[in-house]
């Protein structure tokens, strides 16, 4: 027998591992809070994804006088502050939002993953060392952190993705710490070291894999807050710059003339709302089906 | 308990300390001449030299690092590279606003999450129940520049137009006199923090309600009011109380947008033009100022829950 063979007997076999997903989707389906969550953020998403190729004018383009209202020269919700299309542009703006917030979370969520699986496993003096840096950096509010480097490097797109990326990372590793503390202490990771099985080994494919619950809760919280985080840079004016059709750009554009021409703001407005609270209502059912599961319900 | 309150209060300064490194790393030591950064690629190099000499720029970032700590120490925190007035000068009015808007926001936020906590968690699992469920799940998740802006376009504007929508407060006018202006903001805070120590008060209530001690108080015969809220509430408090200190440091960061979406002019706003206009020493003095709220707070809290906690504060003795 391998030594990975010997440490899988051990732990969770692959086709078990399976059939736990399986019985985990049932779960988190089964929930009204989750099905609406999904078709939620499925809808925003196709809305992203899909709707610059349905936008019928050039988003940058301008087509009619300024805050023309709706229904007008043949634009189903008017034009902006400086007459282009608000529907071709709400079509075009979900796009930037949505990559922005989902690299900054996979990069986040990847690294917090990374540092608190190397803290729960290595403990002692590096846990110690890790987590504290990891405080340090916890005491700023996300935003600010990200202003901070934005200050100095100017607003740029990869940097937004990437700072606020590493203001979840110590929020991320603590959770991922807290679960794996009490996988490490399991026979399978005993049996794993007995077999002299090496470190990134055992961290990558004993303890991952027992942790990938609480990962996936952790992704769409963060995923929630990377949506909100960015689309408030943007909404700011400190993060993707005019003239780009994003969301967060148009609810700042467009809220002075909001008493002439609302659509400007309330679509982006919406869309932004939508899009946290689907994701939000999908990541609450599925926490609760593992809670459930765990509980043998 | 001292010997406790001591270590926690060096470990406090210990972060302050690191706190202040990452805000002067990550401003004036990153790659890139901040000088160049605020003048613009097309600066002249005469000018750059200047400001380089002005900000002392020049010299070895260590030393540039203690001197700028050696002012926060003693309470100059520079001149502002936009308005060349003293930084205390330029955020000392701003950061009364914004301390008495964050006050009137907990004021209002912590007391009522935790009746809406002790509320749902009395008829869990009920309709009621569910539904505060996911309407606190709902608000959670929504990011406040959109909440201020909901609230604008519900109060503010053509349906119906009773508050103001832009925080007009004059320069030199602390916000308290002009308390109408504050309303809004401070509503969009109160919804913003509100879901989750409310949910949190909810989860440790019902737990608490299922203990012995609270059947025990019922068996005996004690009223509903006098279970709940002598005998379940004082025990249910402590997690409500360490979110609540969480929330209020979490407020520090929201006022950013928040206070930008009302113009609110307070610290948040004074920030985003800070960094729009890289004006540095003011973008450091307000990280500095926000993260210290972060490290206090959680100080305070942690006192707090040695005071509410009757275990926790005999255990010295």
């Amino acid at each position: 027998m391998s030594a990975s063979a010997a440490a899988e007997a051990l732990g969770a076999p692959a086709e078990l591992r399976q059939r736990q997903w399986a019985t985990l989707a049932r779960a988190t389906l089964r929930q009204w809070r989750a099905r609406i969550g999904l078709a939620i953020f499925l809808l925003m998403v196709l809305i992203a994804l899909v709707g610059p190729a349905l936008a019928p004018h050039n988003p940058d383009a301008f087509v009619a006088a300024p805050n023309s209202p709706a229904g007008q020269h043949g634009l189903l919700f008017g034009s902006d502050y400086i007459g282009r299309d608000v529907w071709s542009r709400f079509l075009d703006g979900g796009r930037s939002i949505l990559g922005m917030a989902v690299a900054a979370t996979a990069l986040g969520v990847g690294l917090g993953t990374l540092v608190g699986l190397t803290a729960a496993y290595l403990s002692g003096l590096i846990d110690e060392a890790l987590m504290r840096v990891a405080d340090v950096f916890m005491a700023f509010p996300q935003i600010v952190l990200a202003l901070l480097v934005v200050t100095a490097l100017g607003p740029k797109v990869w940097l937004i993705i990437l700072v606020v990326g590493i203001s979840h990372a110590p929020r991320t590793a603590r959770v991922i710490r807290g679960a794996a503390q009490q996988i490490v202490e399991r026979d399978f990771v005993k049996a794993a070291e007995a077999v002299g099985e090496p470190r990134r080994r055992i961290i990558f494919g004993e303890l991952l894999p027992n942790v990938t619950s609480p990962l996936l809760v952790e992704f769409g919280l963060r995923l929630t807050y990377s949506i909100g985080l960015i689309a408030g840079l943007n909404f700011i004016g400190l993060g993707i710059q005019p003239p780009a059709a994003d969301w967060g750009v148009m609810i700042n554009e467009n809220r002075l003339s909001v008493t002439v021409q609302p659509w400007g703001v309330l679509l982006p407005v919406l869309a932004i709302a939508l899009l946290t609270i689907g994701t939000n209502l999908l990541t609450d059912g599925f926490a609760r089906a593992t809670i459930g599961i765990e509980r043998g319900e | 308990m001292a010997t406790f309150l001591l270590k926690r209060l060096a470990f406090g300064l210990l972060t302050l300390l690191l706190v202040s490194i990452v805000v002067f790393a990550a401003t004036q030591a990153l790659p890139g001449n901040a000088a160049i950064a605020i003048l613009g690629r097309n600066a002249t190099p005469a000018r750059v030299a200047a400001l380089t000499r002005q900000l002392h720029l020049n010299r070895p970032v260590v030393a540039q690092y203690t001197s700028w700590l050696g002012g926060v120490v003693t309470g100059n925190l520079g001149i502002s590279a936009a308005t060349q007035q003293p930084v205390t000068q330029y955020i000392g009015g701003r950061l009364a606003n914004s301390g008495f808007l964050v006050l009137v926001s907990a004021a209002v936020a912590i007391p009522l999450s935790i009746l809406l906590g002790v509320w749902m968690a009395v008829r869990r699992d009920r309709p009621a129940d569910h539904t505060m469920s996911v309407l606190t799940l709902g608000l959670a998740a929504l990011p406040e520049f959109v909440i201020g802006i909901a609230l604008v376009l519900l109060l503010a504007t053509n349906l119906s137009h009773v508050l103001p929508a832009v925080s007009l407060i004059p320069p030199g006018e602390h916000a308290w006199n002009v308390p109408r202006e504050v309303i809004l903001p401070a509503a969009t805070l109160v919804l913003a923090v509100t879901p989750y120590i409310s949910r949190i008060m909810r989860a440790s209530m019902v737990e608490v309600l299922e203990s012995d001690y609270v059947t025990m108080a019922r068996l005996k015969g004690l009223s509903d009011r006098t279970v709940i809220w002598r005998h379940a509430v004082p025990n249910a408090i402590v997690p409500a109380i360490q979110v609540s200190a969480l929330q209020l440091a979490y407020m520090a960061g929201g006022v950013v947008v928040v206070e930008y979406v009302f113009s609110y002019p307070g610290i948040g706003a004074a920030l985003v033009d800070g960094v729009g206009n890289r004006d540095i020493p003011v973008v450091q003095a307000l990280a500095l100022i926000i993260a210290a709220v972060y490290v206090v707070v959680n100080l305070l809290a942690d006192i707090v829950t040695i005071l509410v906690t009757p275990r926790l504060r005999t255990a010295g003795r």
